[in-house]
This record gives structure tokens, C-alpha cells and sequence, in this order.
């Protein structure tokens, strides 16, 4: 046994050495750089650190933390800061992670999520010169924490309007991950709009899967179960929906795999995504999406970095609203043609009375 | 096969009855061999993935005639130090092939090949100094206790490790193939958050009457796996696997009732725990390692009593090993297994209490993080043993809490510190792969004549695999 063992490693380091040869005879040909360079791309030309601590989803999740990492990148590129960042596999990791950021000399942390709270608070706390931003909680009043929150309510009282305006079968659906504010704001403020289209037009068009009143509905559980948000789809689909909204991070690409098959099966079924422009970044079913609610953090995070590098931090609350484009409707894209001209005229005007103040979308898990 | 007739067991000196105490001392520990080479091949009555790889370095001690370089080649000490090497190297390259400036430096490596492999040094070396300074020492602490604030972390991290990988231990030696330490953590940590927000005590009860909630709390999640075993004699896997999954979904349900919610909020975050109700730091408030370290350590010296020193472990250690024969001299099987659930989930359940007296300070769904399943390898790599379980819980806790520093510092992703765990452990499963490498004899091999333990070790790794 010891000797196949052996002659076994043999054979295999052998062929491990051709297969690596032949790589890097392929992959080994370029022209090396002058012999000064450093190697390294262009250099940060400010001495300013920018770091981000992502909650357990991690920097790949679709999602916030995604999105508020792509803002310090995009902070790193137009601004030339230099930045750290630190992913999150699990709440204990977050007291560490942020102490690694302090002690890495960080001028602004960015933490992502309200799980983050109590450890940010903390780590504020006892380091004042630090700054630091908080995605999605708004419960720290501290003079180096800035929250960013959003009203996200807004932009998806849009989708639900277009839902229910477009919706053939009269029946429309939504489900979140966990029953959290940042999950329920945007089922609060889907139903609004489909309750608004009900009440303006005299129509009858029913939402499954949450009831503003108490505050319950469908849920996966998870952010992580694509399979459960599939079976979700298709029990709605089942039920006779034909615009579904996932509020639940990747689980949503089950939503979309549950559309593709629906459509294959000679429906007419559309998803709407929800934090990104889902035609841009789901990756699939993209002719299937009818919209997105879009909370901008990316930008938000930038922004909030680039007043301090300006030295001008403060601690108000960032609230992402439909004025100042913090949350927002995605474009049709391929849906164009299934939206008439007078409900995108319509969009526009709600959009107006919302930001006028006019309507008031409300929600129990709206930003205070 | 018997046992017997498949390993090389030591000279049967103390087989007929014990009359010195030494005798009686060797007896026992032929006992011990006996028991864990049964545990090994209990036919199917064990599951086969763990319980094997743990007893396969157990058993295969070299024998009490060979000499001293032959032990230290053959021991199972220098296996695990090997593999850890062994994966150390692995990780490295690892490191080094996903580095950007190393993919950079290789598109030229035919024209200037030094340029790839400083690279290469420079990207594998920087993490690994970076885990050493995120989990030893940090030399570039502007203050002493910046410096030896990564080795206090390691033993923060590795509390929690401890305490539910002893239980897993504990378990594997009552023949109990425990996956459930998550699920007990969760349910122990929920028994003593809620003591520790809800109720308001003066200093000392409070804290202890959280202790014993969360042992109380792992204890009766874990006893009851122990009493379906028991009574209907469904497989302790299925169980615990499905009892994580309730505890998981209970804990979520409670976080979303008012109970267990912050007042005027109603995300899933549970109030902080009283003052009263955390452990106090261990070395001053600039360290976050706090009290419940010195409980894992009391709870390993437990542990050993247990196991090797009282009635009730030895009865344990004789389900373990052959639950019919264990029945046939008298030992209560049913009693047993019920008892070794509920010290396991007891001892879970301390891991429990470390996160929310120790180091969250609150309750959430992933208090746990993954230390139950962690726990698992933990007790394997510690070959079930108490100590070794002991220092399993702090390699792995300075990988933990290095990985950490490794991230913030050079870049490198914290899946490279997993890769790297998950080697060491598929190492120390296979000691013939280790020994084919290092070209190390293996136990037994000076014994040519009885060594079955060559081939029939592959066997059962195979098996586990």
C-alpha cells in the first residue's frame, strides 16, 4: 500500500509537472516591464485610508455589502485613497475585524449592516478619532459615527405601482429572507403602491406573500437558499401571480430560475429585483426582469468619503430618498415595450408627489 | 476480524488479574488500547467517517520494545506536526498562485523568472507573518499590550472551540458520533442570554446562574438525542443534524418575538446582557479575553477526571467501545448514552455562555458562528482526548483569529486560512499519505510479521473519505 502510495505520488507529480510546464510556456511569454518600474499600478497620492468591514454575507453577496464595497473601490479610483477591507464569515468576527481596522490606522471605517451596531458603537466609543459609517442601522448617535440608511419604501411604492399596473392576471407577489426592517420597508412600500393603484383606479389587484397589517408574510429564512425562493416563485406563479418581487439577496436568483422556467412554459411571468439593477448584475433571466428598486449605497459610501477626506465628516444621518437619488426605479430595459407611455408619465408624477411630499409612503420600518 | 488479531497490541502483562498498583495501572491502559481499537471496527455499529481516522492514530501507537527514534518517527504527534507543515506549504502556494503581483510577474516568467518567484516568497511569506502577528505575537505593537494582544485573542476564540469540542470528544468516546454541538451552543447561548437580559441580579449569582442556564440549556438539548438514541435507537447523526436545524430556527423565531427584542426595535438583536451577567476580563478591560478561558480549562481537567479517572467514564468508554459487551458486564447502556449527550451538551453549552457573557454580549442567530461544527474537527484533530482536544481548540483559534490579521493586512483572502485548517485536518486523516511523503516508517513496520495495521489503516481512511 505505502509503495502504490508512493509510486502513486510519483505518477501524478509527474504529470502535475507537465500539465504546470506546459501553463507557464503558455502563460509565460509576455515582455517583462522595464526594470525600474515597481510593478504596482498607479500609486494612492493620498495618505487617507478608507476601510469596510462587510457583515457574514460577505463582499460577493449581490447585495449591500457588494454594493458598499464597490463604492470604497470606486472612492479608491476617483479619489486616490488607499483602502482595507476586511469580509466577515461570522459574528464573532466583526469585534475583531473592526479592532484590525482601527489598529490599521483606518480615518473612516465603513460597517455594513445593523448587526454591526453594538460592535462599531463600541469601537467608536473608545477611538473618537476615528470615523466611521454605519450601512443600514440608524440607532448610534455618537459624533465620529455616520448612519447611512434608506428609505427604500419609496422606490418600491414605484415597483408596486408598475406591478400592479401591468400585472395580466391581477395577481402580484413578494417575499423576503428574514422578517427584518431592511427587508419588510421594501414589502411595506410595494404594497402601498399596489394599494394605491387599487384605490386610484377602482382595481382589484391582490398581493401575496406579505400583509402590511401584521407585519407577516413569506419568508425563506435565509439569505442563502436559492432553492426555497425557486419553490417560492413557482408557488406564487401557481397561485396565479405574474410579477414577483424576491426581497432576499442571492436567494432571489431562485425567483429568476422559477421565471425562466415559467416563460419556457409559455407564461408570461416577470421578476422585479430588488438593492441593484438586476438587468446589469443578476446574470441571467434578464429579459424576465421588469425592474429593480435600487438602493444606491455605493454612491452613498463615496459620497460620505469624499467629505471627510474634505475634512468636513459630520454625524447626520444619510437618508438614500427618491430626492436625492439615494433609492431609485431601474429602467425597463427590455420591459420597455410591456410599459405604455402613460404609466411611465405616470411614474414620473407619483415620483414627484412623493418627493413633494404629497404622498407619504409609510412604513413601520421606515427611517425616523 | 477481532481487534486482536488485526493490530499489534503490547504484551499481554497485565492481562490476568491486577495485583500490584502498577499492574492494575497497566491493565487499564491495555484496557484503554482494547477499548479504542474496538471502538474502531465496532462493525456497523458506528458511523465511518470520524470515528475511524480518530481511533486509526489512537491505536497505532508503536509498540513498548521499539526505540525512542522509532517512536518519535512513528508517533502520532509528529504526524500532526507534519501535516500542519505539510498544509502550511500547501497554503502557501495557494497564497502564491492567487496573488495579483504574482500573476502579474508570471506573464514574464520566461524573461525574468526571479521577478515570480520573489513574488511568490514575498505573497506567502507576508500572509504567513501576518497570521503569526494576528494570532502569536505583533512585533509592530506601538504598546506591550498591542503585542501580546493577538495571543489573548487566539485563547478568546479558542474558548468556545474548547468547550464544544470536549463535548464532541466526550461523545466520540461513548461510541457517539456528535454533530449537534451547534445546535446545543445555540440553544445554551439562548438559555443564558435570556437569563442575562431579562433577569437583573447582584454580581455573582447572576453570572452563575447564566452558566448553568446555558448548561442546562445545551444538557436537555443534547440529553434529549441521548433519550431517542436510547429508547428508539434512532441514529444520534439524524438527530442532531435535525435538532441543529430546529435550534437554528428556534433561536431565529425567538429573536423575532418582543421577548428577545431590544425594545423599539424589532431586528432580530437581542438586548445586551447585563453587567452582572458577563464575565469579567481575565487580564483588564484592553483585553477581550475574559473568564470563560479559565472555565474551558477547568472544564478539560473535568474532562480527564472523567474519562480517566472516575466509574461513570469508564462505563462511558465501554458503550463506547462495544455497547453489547458493556450490557453483558452490567453496564447500563441506556444510561450511558443519555448521560454522555447531556455532559456533551452541558459542555457545549459553556461554549454557549462564552459568546454571550464572553465576547458578543449579546444574542443573535449567529452567535454560534460555525464553532459547532469546528468543534467536530477540533475533537478529531485532538484525537478525543481532553488535552489534545484542549490544544486543537487553540491551533484552531489562532488560525481564527490570525486569519483576521492576515485579511486585513496583506489582502489574503480569509478562505486561505480555511483551505488551510481543512488540509491539516484531511492530513491527519490519512497518516499513510503523510508518512508516504516523508517517507517515514510506519507503526509496526519493524514487526513485520503482525503488521496489519499497514494496510488495514488505509483501509478504513478510505472508508472515512
Amino acid at each position: 500500500m505505502k509503495n502504490s502510495l508512493r509510486k502513486f505520488s510519483r505518477g501524478t507529480g509527474l504529470s502535475a509537472a507537465v500539465l504546470g510546464v506546459s501553463a507557464l510556456v503558455l502563460a509565460g511569454c509576455g515582455a517583462p516591464p522595464a526594470e525600474d518600474s515597481s510593478g504596482g499600478g498607479a500609486e494612492a497620492d493620498s495618505d487617507y485610508l478608507g476601510c469596510i468591514v462587510s457583515d457574514s454575507g460577505g463582499f460577493d453577496d449581490r447585495s449591500f455589502n457588494q454594493s458598499s464595497y464597490e463604492g470604497l473601490k470606486k472612492a479608491e479610483t476617483d479619489l486616490g485613497i488607499k483602502i482595507n477591507q476586511a469580509e466577515s464569515q461570522a459574528e464573532t468576527d466583526f469585534g475583531p475585524n473592526v479592532d484590525q481596522m482601527v489598529q490599521a490606522g483606518c480615518n473612516l471605517t465603513v460597517t455594513v449592516g445593523f448587526l454591526l451596531a453594538d460592535t462599531t458603537k463600541s469601537a467608536a466609543e473608545a477611538n473618537p478619532d476615528a470615523n466611521f459609517a454605519i450601512v443600514d442601522d440608524n440607532s448610534i448617535t455618537l459624533d465620529n459615527v455616520k448612519p447611512i440608511i434608506y428609505d427604500t419604501a419609496q422606490a418600491a411604492f414605484l415597483a408596486g405601482y408598475t406591478a400592479a399596473a401591468t400585472s395580466e392576471t391581477g395577481k402580484v407577489a413578494t417575499y423576503g429572507g428574514i422578517n427584518i426592517p431592511t427587508v419588510t420597508i421594501f414589502m411595506d412600500g410595494f404594497a402601498e403602491g399596489v394599494a394605491y393603484f387599487n384605490e386610484e383606479t377602482g382595481g382589484d389587484v391582490q398581493l401575496l406573500g406579505w400583509d402590511k397589517e401584521s407585519q407577516n408574510g413569506t419568508f425563506v429564512g435565509n439569505f442563502e437558499d436559492a432553492a426555497a425562493g425557486k419553490t417560492n416563485t413557482q408557488n406564487f406563479i401557481n397561485e396565479g401571480a405574474d410579477i414577483i418581487m424576491p426581497v432576499a439577496g442571492p436567494v432571489g436568483s431562485g425567483t429568476l430560475d422559477a421565471v425562466i422556467e415559467a416563460n419556457g412554459a409559455g407564461k408570461d411571468v416577470k421578476a422585479i429585483w430588488v438593492d441593484s439593477d438586476g438587468y446589469e448584475t443578476a446574470g441571467k433571466g434578464e429579459e424576465f426582469i421588469l425592474t429593480s428598486v435600487m438602493k444606491l449605497m455605493g454612491d452613498a459610501v463615496e459620497d460620505v468619503i469624499s467629505t471627510d477626506v474634505e475634512g468636513n465628516f459630520d454625524n447626520t444621518p444619510y437618508v438614500g430618498t427618491l430626492e436625492n437619488g439615494g433609492v431609485a426605479l431601474a429602467p425597463f430595459h427590455d420591459q420597455e415595450a410591456n410599459v405604455p407611455a402613460d404609466l411611465q408619465t405616470k411614474l414620473d408624477e407619483l415620483k414627484e408627489q412623493i418627493i413633494a411630499g404629497e404622498i407619504t409612503v409609510d412604513s413601520a420600518a421606515s427611517p425616523k | 476480524m477481532t481487534p486482536q488479531e488485526e493490530r499489534p497490541v503490547a504484551p499481554a502483562t497485565g492481562e490476568g488479574a491486577p495485583h500490584s498498583r502498577r499492574e492494575a495501572k497497566d491493565a487499564a491502559r491495555q484496557d484503554e488500547v482494547r477499548l479504542e481499537n474496538a471502538v474502531e471496527t465496532a462493525g456497523g455499529e458506528l458511523p465511518p467517517p470520524a470515528v475511524p481516522a480518530t481511533a486509526a492514530g489512537l491505536g497505532a501507537g508503536p509498540g513498548p520494545d521499539s526505540t525512542l527514534m522509532q517512536r518519535i518517527m512513528t508517533g502520532n504527534a509528529l504526524v500532526a506536526f507534519l501535516s500542519v507543515v505539510l498544509s502550511l506549504i500547501l497554503g502557501g502556494l495557494l497564497i502564491a498562485v492567487t496573488d495579483q503581483n504574482v500573476a502579474r510577474a508570471s506573464s514574464y516568467f520566461f524573461s525574468r523568472p526571479q521577478d515570480t518567484l520573489a513574488a511568490a516568497w514575498t505573497a506567502a511569506s507576508s500572509a504567513y507573518l501576518a497570521l503569526f502577528q494576528g494570532s502569536v505575537l505583533n512585533f509592530q505593537g506601538e504598546s506591550f499590550t498591542r503585542v501580546i494582544y493577538p495571543l489573548t485573542q487566539t485563547l478568546t476564540v479558542a474558548t468556545p472551540l474548547i468547550c464544544a469540542g470536549l463535548g464532541v470528544a466526550l461523545a466520540f468516546r461513548a461510541g457517539l458520533f456528535n454533530i449537534g454541538a451547534q445546535g446545543q451552543i445555540l440553544i445554551g447561548a439562548t438559555f443564558a442570554g435570556w437569563v442575562g437580559f431579562t433577569l437583573h441580579l447582584p454580581v455573582g449569582i447572576h453570572l452563575l446562574l447564566v452558566i448553568l442556564a446555558g448548561m442546562v440549556g445545551g444538557a436537555v438539548w443534547a440529553g434529549l438525542v441521548g433519550l431517542l438514541k436510547a429508547r428508539t435507537g434512532a441514529h444520534e447523526v439524524i438527530l442532531t443534524i435535525m435538532f441543529n436545524y430546529i435550534a437554528t430556527n428556534l433561536v431565529l423565531y425567538f429573536l423575532s418575538t418582543p421577548a428577545f427584542q431590544r425594545p423599539g426595535s424589532t431586528n432580530p438583536i437581542s438586548p445586551q446582557l447585563d453587567a452582572t451577567a458577563l464575565y469579567p476580563p481575565l487580564l483588564g478591560p484592553a483585553f477581550r479575553l475574559h473568564w470563560g478561558f479559565v472555565v474551558a480549562v477547568l472544564a478539560t481537567v473535568f474532562v480527564w477526571w472523567l474519562l480517566n479517572r472516575s466509574t461513570v467514564g469508564f462505563e462511558l468508554r465501554a458503550v463506547g467501545a462495544n455497547p453489547s459487551a458493556a450490557r453483558t458486564a452490567g453496564v447500563n447502556v441506556s444510561r450511558g448514552y443519555i448521560l454522555a449527550m447531556a455532559i456533551a451538551g452541558a459542555l457545549a453549552g459553556l461554549a454557549g455562555v462564552a459568546q454571550v457573557s464572553g465576547t458578543e454580549k449579546v444574542l443573535t442567530s449567529g452567535v454560534a458562528a460555525s464553532f459547532g461544527f469546528d468543534a467536530i474537527t477540533v475533537a478529531l484533530l485532538g484525537r478525543s482526548s481532553p488535552w489534545g482536544t484542549f490544544a486543537a481548540g487553540i491551533l484552531f483559534g489562532a488560525f481564527r483569529a490570525g486569519g483576521v490579521a492576515m485579511q486585513a493586512s496583506t489582502g489574503t483572502s480569509i478562505d486561505i486560512v480555511l483551505v488551510v485548517q481543512s488540509l491539516i485536518v484531511l492530513f491527519i486523516a490519512a497518516p499513510p499519505l503523510v508518512r508516504a511523503l516523508f517517507r517515514l516508517p510506519a507503526p509496526g513496520a519493524s514487526r513485520a510479521g503482525k503488521g496489519g495495521s499497514t494496510t488495514r489503516t488505509p483501509a478504513s481512511t478510505g472508508a472515512a473519505a
